[in-house]
């Protein structure tokens, strides 16, 4: 056990050594960070996720104060991120469908910009290593991102304390703690995408579109070609045996489970709404001698651990995957 | 002037892109505080060694040594001690030059009081002063450059590597740098390689020259001593103008002793001598008792460009071109 410990210390002393002792990361870390709070595609996006999501919020305060005396009275403040508001969507949807734009929008030409401005040689002839660049990249637009993320959802909660004039709860703080956690961690999956974008691609255009494709692919696709698939393994007509409804259904899931899009949209559904019991399909006679109510927080955390975890593998491998081509990339001013 | 020490050496040094051989074997040695030019046609490789001497591009075989440290193994210590300059450079276009220098700066750990004051100085040395605080995006091509050479002079290196430097800039300005990297290598005390294909300018200040074709060294050495050796064996050629010029004058210059041909060259007689034979030395009191009167004499294979042009038209270019 001693050993472990001084290992896992030996290991840490080292990695610090390596990743400022050159002072590379830090210096490339500001600069970036500089860079992406002025950029004006920047700016431009966070104020139309901001407004979306606002919006969203706004309108569902207005429906939930109609229908107040009559509704559970229970996590209120939690209801308005998801109720939908008449035409609008719920602004877990707006910021689960725009928040992988402004991932995007800071990384479609981290790398492949540097190449074609020809600053990439004259940087990495500088004392530094070279994976402080893709770091430093990476670390600079999370923290640009955390940073948006945490001052929207503290925007939109002031807001709701606001409109509402209900405080919300501990558990209540603490849900909506944990989703913009699962969100920053979303929107960080979209930056390491366009990061490995950036590297494979040498025009910044073809890895924007690259990106975007990949967006409304996962976003809008996705789940239709789940279903297709499963219907097309399981085909489920009227008389179809029970069996096979139950698998048609489970693949489906599952299916679109590959898709960080639909990771994200569970996880965040059960965190928000502590009504969601469960995840996959549920039979009658499940529900059977179920006590309604809703599921504490351990208990949500418990049945979204699996997405947490696919999140994160995901966003760890793509940027993995990033960093090994521009370790191997060719670097040449031409 | 140039110390005996070789700061700079490559060892059986080769780069293969797929088949094509980009350098092949080069052996190379440059010692402290000489100015050495790498000369070359397009595609001669020139790049690819620098890039190998910096640790930017892996050698597929040999050793680049930068001040006993290998460029491979240890780029991070041979990235401090020399100082690059890409060809076509960069810079990032919505940061001032003064902001983009100071970048280079703290990139190289230069204490921020100290980084200012080596920003100033820089940009005064390449003439950038009152253009410190405009966004690069708004500089000419020639300013780039000479931002770039400035980029270099912020992280103030022993060892100076620039790839075709004066690129873009323009005569006055040429001359102004060169007469900097002049200053640098014989006040300064630094080791400067660079890369060019203007033969010309760089005759003027190298101490030694390698020229560089189809990714092999075909000859090292000072620019004088390489013309001797190009020439070595092969026969005089020297170029006259001859006052009157008239009809006769090509017969009677044939009709010299030593002399095997002679021919128009513009506004030039070239004429060519027997292997081995020198005849400037009689030619003057040969012509004056013919009634001629020499006007210009150059003997040709002395200067770089000779040299140069006996390489690429000669046995080197085809040779490497075929094979
Ligand atoms: N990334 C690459 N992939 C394949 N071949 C390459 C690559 N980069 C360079 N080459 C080849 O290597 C050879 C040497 O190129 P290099 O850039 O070193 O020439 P150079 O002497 O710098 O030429 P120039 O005067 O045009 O700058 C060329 O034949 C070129 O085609
Ligand atoms: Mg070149």
């Amino acid at each position: 056990m001693k050993r472990w410990q001084a290992s896992i210390k030996d290991w840490l002393a080292w990695f610090r050594q390596q990743q400022w002792s050159s002072g590379g990361l830090k210096t490339v870390f500001q600069k970036e960070l500089a860079d992406n709070l002025s950029s004006t595609r920047f700016t431009i996006l966070v104020s139309l996720v901001a407004v979306a999501g606002i919006g969203a919020f706004y309108v569902a305060a207005q429906n939930i104060r109609q229908v107040a005396g009559e509704a559970d009275p229970q996590f209120v403040f939690l209801r308005l991120f998801t109720t939908s508001g008449g035409s609008l969507p719920p602004f877990i949807t707006f910021i689960s469908f725009l928040g992988p734009l402004l991932g995007l929008a800071l990384g479609f030409d981290a790398i492949n910009g540097e190449h074609n401005k020809r600053t990439l040689s004259r940087l990495l002839a500088q004392p530094i290593y070279r994976d402080d660049v893709i770091n430093g990249k990476f670390l600079a637009g999370l923290a640009v991102l955390a940073m948006v993320i945490v001052a929207l959802g503290f925007l939109v909660a002031g807001l709701g304390l606001l409109l509402l004039g209900v405080p919300p709860t501990g558990e209540e703080i603490g849900r909506l703690f944990v989703y913009l956690l699962i969100t920053i961690i979303y929107v960080a999956f979209w930056l390491s995408v366009s990061l490995l974008f950036s590297l494979l691609f040498r025009q910044t255009a073809t890895s924007a579109l690259a990106g975007i494709a990949v967006w409304l692919f996962f976003a809008l696709f996705a789940g239709m070609l789940a279903g297709l698939i499963a219907d097309g393994l399981f085909p489920v007509s009227e008389e179809a045996p029970p069996a096979r409804i139950l698998h048609n259904a489970a693949l489906k899931q599952n299916l679109g489970r590959l898709s960080t899009t639909t990771l994200y949209d569970e996880a965040t559904i059960t965190l928000l709404n502590p009504d969601v019991r469960t995840l996959g399909p549920v039979l009658v006679e499940q529900l059977e001698g179920a006590v309604a109510g809703s599921l504490p927080l351990g208990q949500s955390l418990l049945l979204i651990w699996p997405h947490l975890v696919g999140l994160i593998a995901a966003t760890m491998l793509i940027f993995a995957l990033a960093y090994y081509f521009f370790m191997r990339q060719e670097i040449r001013a031409g | 002037m140039a110390g005996q020490e070789a700061v700079i050496i490559t060892r059986n040094l080769t780069k293969l892109y797929g088949s094509i051989t980009a350098v092949q074997d080069l052996n190379l040695e440059i010692r402290e505080g000489e100015i050495f030019g790498l000369l070359g046609p397009n595609g001669a490789g020139k790049t690819t060694t620098i890039l190998m001497l910096l640790g930017l591009t892996e050698p597929t075989s040999g050793q680049a040594l930068v001040k006993g440290l290998d460029a491979t193994r240890q780029p991070l210590e041979v990235k401090r001690v020399v100082g690059y300059l890409p060809d076509n450079v960069g810079f990032y276009d919505d940061l001032t030059a003064r902001e983009n220098l100071l970048y280079t700066a703290r990139l190289n750990r230069i204490p921020p009081v100290e980084a200012e004051k080596r920003v100033i100085l820089s940009l005064e040395h390449v003439g950038l002063s009152s253009h410190a605080g405009r966004k690069v995006k708004e500089f000419s091509r020639g300013m780039r450059q000479r931002l770039g050479i400035a980029d270099v002079m912020v992280k103030d290196p022993a060892i100076i590597i620039l790839d075709e430097p004066t690129l873009g800039i323009d005569p006055e300005g040429v001359r102004e740098l060169l007469a900097l990297i002049v200053r640098l290598a014989r006040e300064g005390g630094k080791t400067v390689l660079l890369s060019s294909h203007l033969l010309h300018q760089v005759q003027q200040i190298c101490d030694r020259v390698g020229i560089f074709v189809g990714g092999r060294l075909l000859a090292v050495g000072p620019v004088a001593l390489l013309g001797q050796q190009v020439m070595a064996g092969k026969p005089m050629e020297i170029e006259l103008q001859v006052e009157p010029d008239n009809e006769q004058l090509i017969s009677v210059l044939r009709s010299l002793p030593g002399v095997t041909a002679a021919e128009r060259r513009g506004a030039f007689i070239r004429v060519c001598c027997a292997a081995g034979c020198d005849i400037r030395p009689q030619l003057t009191s040969d012509l004056a008792s013919k009634g001629y009167n020499l006007l210009y004499l150059r003997a040709r294979g002395y200067d770089l460009d000779d040299i140069y042009r006996q390489y690429f038209q000669g046995e080197g270019y085809h040779e490497t071109l075929a094979g």
